[in-house]
């Protein structure tokens, strides 16, 4: 890939892992606090269900996963495999797609 | 001590010599030992036996060393020591790696000098205390002794890669005021082989026996690289 190229994956890589920092943190933190009076899935779902804030910060959380893991598996396919070119590329559109699919699937099913 | 040194080319294997323990012994003077008095064909490669030339690294006990500068005290372990060829390059012979590779990628990183001045124009003037001077001057001992390249687990699993040498002698020519061609460099360098390929594992720093810090220059490159994208230059 071209420079430009490279360079924007790295910094796509680099700021997505900025916001999942911050994901993971409130994501840990709010399941360890909610759980603590031993709450069930219906319960949960009757709290998120409907949220708008939540479901932002989820959606966020989802994207910025749909973003990272991707460039980083990249990275892990010429490392690992050799594996380059076209073949590569059109893996990782696809494993991209199924990630933003899950990840929006997950979301919208405990939020929307 | 029993000593096991790599014989023959990349399919040869560790052959055991038994050394005398002198005082103030060092790797090289084991592995002289063991040419000039065990085995006269083994290949090996060494200039200054003072640490200046860089010549004599080998993998000690799996680690890249200057062996001129290694004491068999710190590396022995139960009288047992373990001399290989530097990894991540192909092995000539014995302990003698071909380098060809290793400063090819110098030239690929774009590590030669081109200045914008001409015969006609006055020197430059660099202040030794200003900013880009500094961070010239911790990078700028590098010997191409290729330890850095051989401990980079990157180079290991991304032959492309243009690894921690050639990137910090990047790194002392985009610091230097004097440059004309730093676009191209950071081109260069920015590619799939380059900077953005590091996972700043540190074993480049860790290993160096200059002490330098490439990883600090790919760092520093990563920045420059990042400047020279948001202003549509790269």
């Amino acid at each position: 890939m071209s420079a430009r190229g490279e360079t924007l994956l790295w910094m796509a890589q680099r700021a997505s892992a900025a916001v999942l920092a911050v994901c993971v943190v409130v994501h840990l933190a709010v399941i360890i606090y909610a759980v603590q009076g031993g709450l069930s899935a219906a319960e949960i779902l009757g709290r998120t269900r409907g949220n708008a804030a939540w479901f932002a910060f989820y959606a966020l959380f989802a994207l910025a996963v749909t973003v990272h893991a991707p460039i980083g598996l990249r990275a892990v396919l010429i490392e690992w495999l050799g594996w380059r070119g076209a073949s590569r590329t059109w893996f990782l559109v696809l494993f991209t797609a199924l990630l933003a699919w899950m990840g929006m699937r997950a979301v919208f099913a405990v939020f929307a | 001590m029993k000593v096991s040194v790599w014989k023959g080319g990349a399919g040869g294997s560790f052959r055991e010599f038994d050394v005398p323990r002198l005082p103030s012994q060092t790797v090289l003077d084991v592995v002289t030992y063991i040419q000039r008095s065990l085995d006269p064909t083994l290949a090996y490669r060494y200039a200054c036996r003072v640490g200046m030339c860089g010549s004599c690294a080998m993998t000690v006990n799996g680690v890249p060393r200057w062996t001129c500068r290694t004491h068999v005290d710190k590396v022995l372990r139960n009288e047992r020591m373990e001399v290989g060829p530097l990894k991540n390059l192909p092995v000539i012979r014995d302990l003698v790696t071909d380098m060809r590779e290793f400063f090819d990628k110098w030239a690929r990183a774009k590590g030669q000098f081109k200045g914008g001045l001409t015969r006609r124009d006055d020197f430059a003037r660099v202040a030794p205390d200003s900013e880009n001077r500094r961070s010239v001057d911790v990078a700028i001992e590098c010997i191409g002794c290729g330890v850095c390249y051989s401990a980079c687990d990157v180079v290991s699993w991304n032959p492309d890669y243009l690894g921690p040498a050639a990137l910090n002698r990047a790194w002392t020519l985009a610091r230097d005021e004097r440059v004309a061609d730093n676009a191209e460099r950071l081109r260069a360098v920015a590619g799939d082989a380059g900077v953005h390929s590091c996972h700043t594992h540190m074993s480049c720093t860790e290993r160096c026996p200059k002490r330098l810090s490439p990883t600090a220059g790919i760092a520093g490159l990563k920045r420059e690289i990042l400047k020279s994208a948001l202003k549509g230059e790269l």
